[in-house]
């Protein structure tokens, strides 16, 4: 294995290894791809509204299903990265302690508040949360979001989840980035939309450090 | 002192804990260490600037070696 590579990512040769470029053609796939849902059900829709004013309903409904399929895969990007609840239980509480204890000061107190742990890269600002992550691309305008857990994570306490995700982030971001899969790609504020409350200061914080 | 720890469902088990001087230690540390990587866990060295390494053999200098479990794609 070579050194410093993530011992998953090394297991997948098929798999390209991520990168800048390969993240930033990813990002353009998926702008086409909702440019192209905008303009299958637009398109239609004012040419409806065109021949026919009173089909004005129709064409209501051909839009608002574009826009329902937007929502829809952002929605799946927010739920994916899952973060840490309040704590249940000692080995809940012995997790978080070490988890604590990985991340710096200013990241600690987000943790607490959010349930998210930043963690800045070369290829952006990361969220991690318990079976996904969050990547906000340098600029902070655009978002990756992915799904990736521990294999066999049944009797892991949620703090040692998000520990078994970070420690792997930071042995090898790319080789991170390659063994996660996609699941959403777009601008932040459609995933701030879909994120929960708690979760947003963590979008505002990591977008932060994305644009520097 | 430099530690070994395991993240499991107990939240984390320390495994072993040695420093530069205690020999025994060291040695009680490299083997607890040889026997995880046997059962399948991956191993991560916390560095200085706050990166970790992928281990396959116990960094004695370390303060923080901890034992994972593989990651996969969800």
């Amino acid at each position: 294995m070579e050194a410093g590579v993530l011992a998953e990512a090394a297991a997948m040769p098929w798999r390209r290894r991520a990168s800048q470029r390969s993240l930033a053609r990813e990002g353009r796939i998926w702008t086409l791809w909702s440019v192209a849902l905008v303009v299958t059900f637009g398109l239609p829709a004012a040419l409806l509204i065109w021949i026919q004013p009173l089909a004005f309903p129709v064409s209501a409904i051909f839009v608002g299903h574009a826009i329902a399929v937007l929502h829809l895969q952002a929605r799946r990007g927010a739920r994916g990265v899952k973060p840490i609840g309040g704590p249940e239980s000692p080995e809940d509480r012995r997790a978080l302690g070490l988890l604590g204890d990985l991340v710096a000061h200013d990241e600690r107190d987000l943790l607490a508040q959010t349930g998210l742990a930043l963690e800045p890269g070369r290829l952006g600002a990361w969220l991690v949360g318990q079976e996904g992550a969050i990547l906000v691309r340098p600029g902070g305008h655009r978002v990756h979001c992915f799904c990736v857990r521990v294999g066999e994570a049944g009797d892991l306490p949620p703090g040692d989840r998000v520990a078994h995700l970070l420690l792997a982030l930071r042995e090898d971001e790319q080789g991170f980035a390659t063994v996660a899969n996609r699941n959403f790609s777009g601008a932040t504020w459609r995933l701030r939309l879909e994120l929960g409350s708690r979760s947003r200061p963590a979008l505002r914080n990591a977008r932060a450090y994305a644009r520097v | 002192m430099s530690r070994l720890i395991r993240l499991d469902r107990t939240g984390h088990t320390e495994l072993a804990s040695w420093t530069a001087e205690d020999a025994g230690a060291q040695r009680a540390a490299i083997e607890a260490f040889r026997r995880e990587l046997d059962e399948g866990m991956l191993a991560s060295a916390t560095l200085a600037n706050g990166s970790a390494e992928v281990v396959r053999e116990l960094p004695l200098d370390a303060e923080l070696v901890v034992l994972r479990r593989p990651i996969a794609g969800g």
